[in-house]
């Protein structure tokens, strides 16, 4: 029986590989077909720079859940993070003036503020031993509430003044590339290098896959643990740095959903919710997947763009129940 | 056994996956009320044929005669509907669900549109009675121990008062107490006319209960008769295909410094007041009944459990709070469950191999190349087969351990705390661990096996610690007698496997 199993293995592979980019070629063809300026260079850049947020997140969950782990609460996280990060840098003003400087100090805090807010799931997960889903539920709901207490049940604007100096973080870039794009381009190389190559890649889907045998393979699982959580908040952080410049402001609705944006992308991907097994260029074909169905939509009068969720629902189960059937073969 | 009354036989049976032909023209007969014992080395195509011969596979050429007639299972429930029943070597149960509703499972007692819940229970009890299985048909059976487990697969089976009961391993997780009573079933059921298949990998049960005796090897039927024709050297030539010399190496002890001093060592729950001492080059035998606290004892002391005590190694005190700190000191624990904690089964053979000693091959990025030269050697130095490609979890169950001793040695300890190193491997296999085993031991390094085998144990053992209800009840030489250990391993007078008359 093992050699049937072996010699069904490479098919395997090969759907669950090929099934994600299948899926993007037929959306892309679709939408040239339906609208000329699909693959126009300001609509292609469009996609990208808004797949961004999204995307640097979900190369963090990737990791996150390839360890076997889950966190719900990077939505609300990077609302945050953009709140207090808004507050800060207004704040300073007085003392520092309307410059360069202040932008440095609101990233620094967003990194700090990002990496202690991962830690902090990541310790209650592996210190105290509690299910990665209650932890982040119960910090999906605080971050959530704090924004809205520091926005007063409002909206928290950057100063004026500084905006403008900020924006060329979200609108600017090099050769007609924006950063947001570069920046999520790094990422997801840099991942995609850890994943594969290192380490810690390895153990992350050695605990996912079974944490008990990698415990009793000396491998110090909680630390590795706590990593993917501290990594995926500093990464949350990188996201709200490029997203703050865009609108300039942060509410209570900052980052509705991102959470579910970007474990659905991770799943499309192929990287199993179980963990075990994750691969990063799944991930970004994923949230690719997910934000051309929006912009598909808006582009053509096909189909009312109020059933985006509707398609994107359909899109993730689809996806696992491929999954599954590729499974099932062997 | 030609003519005589068959209930299920297979008839020049082949299986092929793929283009890899697995099985080569089978025949096996069954006769009613007889007990048939298939022998052969893991990936013999034992387990193939009795998947086939109960359903759950189908054969790709030849013929499944079920009362002489050539019968196709369309499925496995169809052949339980004509009361064929197999039991699987990894359990079948609902972990979560009691005793009673696993037994019950799917052909639940009603009485209306509900549940006869007192049927149920006296038929469970009776069934358990019977058994002499003293767990309550409320138990989860996600708490039962595995001797206990195997017990409620087999109440399952004789609820469906089978023709033909067919068990893959029965006795591999049952202590002696355990098989004994297996065995006494096994005899009532061909009292009552039941035909019964069993494989396993102990030959002494085998020549103790078999009538009829199938040999396989490398897919093809290298043996078949009476069983009592065979005796356990002739049955383990014929399965290894070559003449086996003594199963264990000469032992050669020349033992050197003290590797490791415990004293007063305590694991919660399961064992106190451990302490004994470990030199280089020395193989320590740690004797006892399933469930004595010999595993967990040395769970705890590699840091895998919580465990108070003094621990020395190479004259440090040492603290070992994480297995890696273990690991760091040089001490090593290979577990008794590849499946669950030894191997990752979804993984590949480079993957599993380097997993515990990772930072080797760590430049900052993985070296793969290294990883693989490091793969080509383990295949080589443990005499690993199987497909280079393969998923672990489709390797046979010898080809398993061996890749997790190369695993454990590749992170090179001078410690080694080896669990039970030979269940459920075959006896060619077996021999080569033993080889191994011995071969550390020349090397310097210090070695402890715990194995439920007494003849392991004592074949290996320079010393031997016997452990009974958490407590070390003796030290004995290594030429101790079974007698000697079984005495303290009980407290009692040993069980007699064979049943007075």
């Amino acid at each position: 029986m093992s050699d049937a199993a072996v010699a069904a293995s490479p098919r395997r592979l090969r759907m669950t590989v090929i099934g994600p980019i299948l899926a993007l070629v037929l959306l892309v063809i679709a939408g040239a077909l339906m609208n000329p300026n699909f693959l126009g260079w300001d609509n292609v850049t469009n996609v990208l720079a808004r797949s961004a947020f999204i995307g640097i997140i979900a190369v963090g969950m990737t990791f996150v859940i390839t360890a076997g782990g889950l966190d719900l609460s990077v939505g609300s996280m990077a609302a945050f993070i953009a709140g207090l990060m808004i507050l800060v840098m207004n704040s300073l003003i007085p003392s520092m003036g309307a410059g360069i400087p202040v932008i440095l100090v609101g990233m620094a805090v967003a990194l700090l503020a990002g990496l202690a807010a991962g830690l902090l799931n990541g310790i209650l997960i592996t210190r105290l031993g509690i299910e990665a889903f209650i932890v982040t539920l119960g910090s999906m709901g605080i971050y959530r509430s704090l924004v809205t207490w520091l926005a007063d049940g409002g909206t928290l604007s950057l100063d004026f003044g500084l905006r403008s100096l900020y924006q060329p973080v979200y609108y600017g870039g090099i050769f007609g590339i924006t950063w947001p794009i570069i920046v999520f381009a790094v990422v997801v190389v840099i991942g995609e290098i850890v994943m594969r190559s290192t380490a810690f890649g390895r153990y992350c889907a050695a605990i996912g896959s079974n944490e008990q045998v990698a415990k009793y393979s000396s491998v110090r699982v909680d630390r590795v643990r706590l990593m993917t959580y501290a990594a995926l908040g500093l990464l949350v952080g990188i996201a709200t740095i490029m997203y703050v410049p865009r609108l300039g402001s942060a509410s209570s609705a900052t980052g509705m959903l991102w959470e579910l944006e970007a474990i659905a992308a991770v799943i499309i991907g192929g990287t199993v919710l179980k963990g075990g097994f994750g691969r990063v260029w799944g991930t970004v074909i994923g949230v690719l997947i997910l934000t051309l169905i929006g912009n598909l939509l808006n582009l053509t009068d096909f189909v009312s763009p109020y059933l985006n969720g509707a398609i994107q629902g359909a899109i993730i189960v689809l996806a696992v129940v491929l999954q599954r059937e590729g499974k099932a073969r062997t | 056994m030609g003519d005589a009354v068959t209930v299920l036989a297979l008839r020049n049976v082949s299986r092929s996956f793929g283009p890899i032909e697995v099985l080569h023209g089978v025949d096996i007969a069954l006769r009613p009320g007889q007990v048939h014992a298939l022998i052969g080395e893991n990936g013999a195509g034992k387990s193939t044929t009795m998947k086939i011969m109960t359903g759950y596979q189908p054969p790709s050429s030849g013929q499944v005669l079920l009362d002489g007639q050539p019968v196709t299972f369309a499925n496995m429930g169809a052949a339980e509907d004509l009361g064929i029943s197999m039991i699987h070597q990894e359990f079948n149960l609902a972990e979560q669900l009691t005793v009673e509703q696993n037994i019950f499972l799917g052909r639940e007692l009603k009485r209306g549109p509900f549940l006869d819940k007192p049927a149920m229970r006296a038929r469970t009890r009776e069934l358990l009675d019977r058994l002499e299985c003293r767990v309550s048909p409320d138990q989860v059976v996600s708490t039962l121990s595995n001797s206990d487990k195997q017990m409620v697969e087999i109440a399952k089976a004789l609820l469906r008062e089978t023709r033909v009961l067919v068990m893959d391993e029965p006795t591999a997780v049952l202590t002696r107490a355990e098989t004994a009573i297996l065995l006494r079933q096994v005899r009532a059921l061909r009292e009552a006319g039941t035909a019964v298949l069993f494989t396993s990998h102990k030959l002494d049960e085998v020549e103790e209960i078999a009538d009829d005796l199938t040999i396989m090897r490398d897919g093809r039927v290298v043996w078949t008769g009476e069983a009592a024709q065979m005796d356990q050297h002739s049955m383990a030539n014929a399965m290894v295909g070559r003449e086996m010399s003594d199963l264990f190496p000469v032992k050669a002890a020349t033992p050197g410094e003290v590797a490791l001093e415990v004293r007063g060592l305590s694991v919660p729950g399961f064992s106190r007041d451990i302490g004994f001492t470990l030199r280089r080059g020395e193989v320590l035998g740690v004797a006892g009944l399933i469930g004595s606290g010999r595993t967990e004892t040395f769970e705890g002391l590699c840091g895998l459990r919580p465990a108070t005590g003094e621990v020395r190694v190479f004259g440090q005190p040492a603290r070992i709070d994480h297995p890696w700190q273990a690991q760091t000191l040089g001490l090593c624990y290979l577990t008794e469950d590849r499946k669950t904690r030894g191997l990752l089964l979804g993984k590949g053979l480079r993957e599993n191999l380097t997993l515990q000693a990772l930072s080797k091959f760590d430049r900052g990025l993985l070296d793969t190349g290294a990883e693989e030269r490091a793969l080509d050697q383990a295949i080589t130095d443990f005499d690993i087969r199987g497909h280079r490609g393969a998923m672990v979890g489709n390797l046979s169950g010898g080809n398993q351990q061996k890749l997790l001793f190369a695993k454990t040695m590749l992170a090179d300890p001078q410690i080694i705390i080896i669990d039970e190193p030979t269940r459920g491997i075959d006896i060619g296999t077996k021999q080569q661990m033993y080889v191994l085993i011995r071969r550390l031991a020349a090397e310097g390094r210090a070695i402890v096996v715990i194995s439920s085998e007494m003849q392991e144990v004592i074949g290996l053992s320079d010393r031997i610690l016997v452990m009974r209800h958490g407590r070390i009840t003796g030290e004995l030489d290594g030429d101790a007698t079974e007698d000697a250990i079984v005495r303290l391993a009980m407290g009692v007078t040993p069980t007699p496997l064979k049943e007075p008359a």
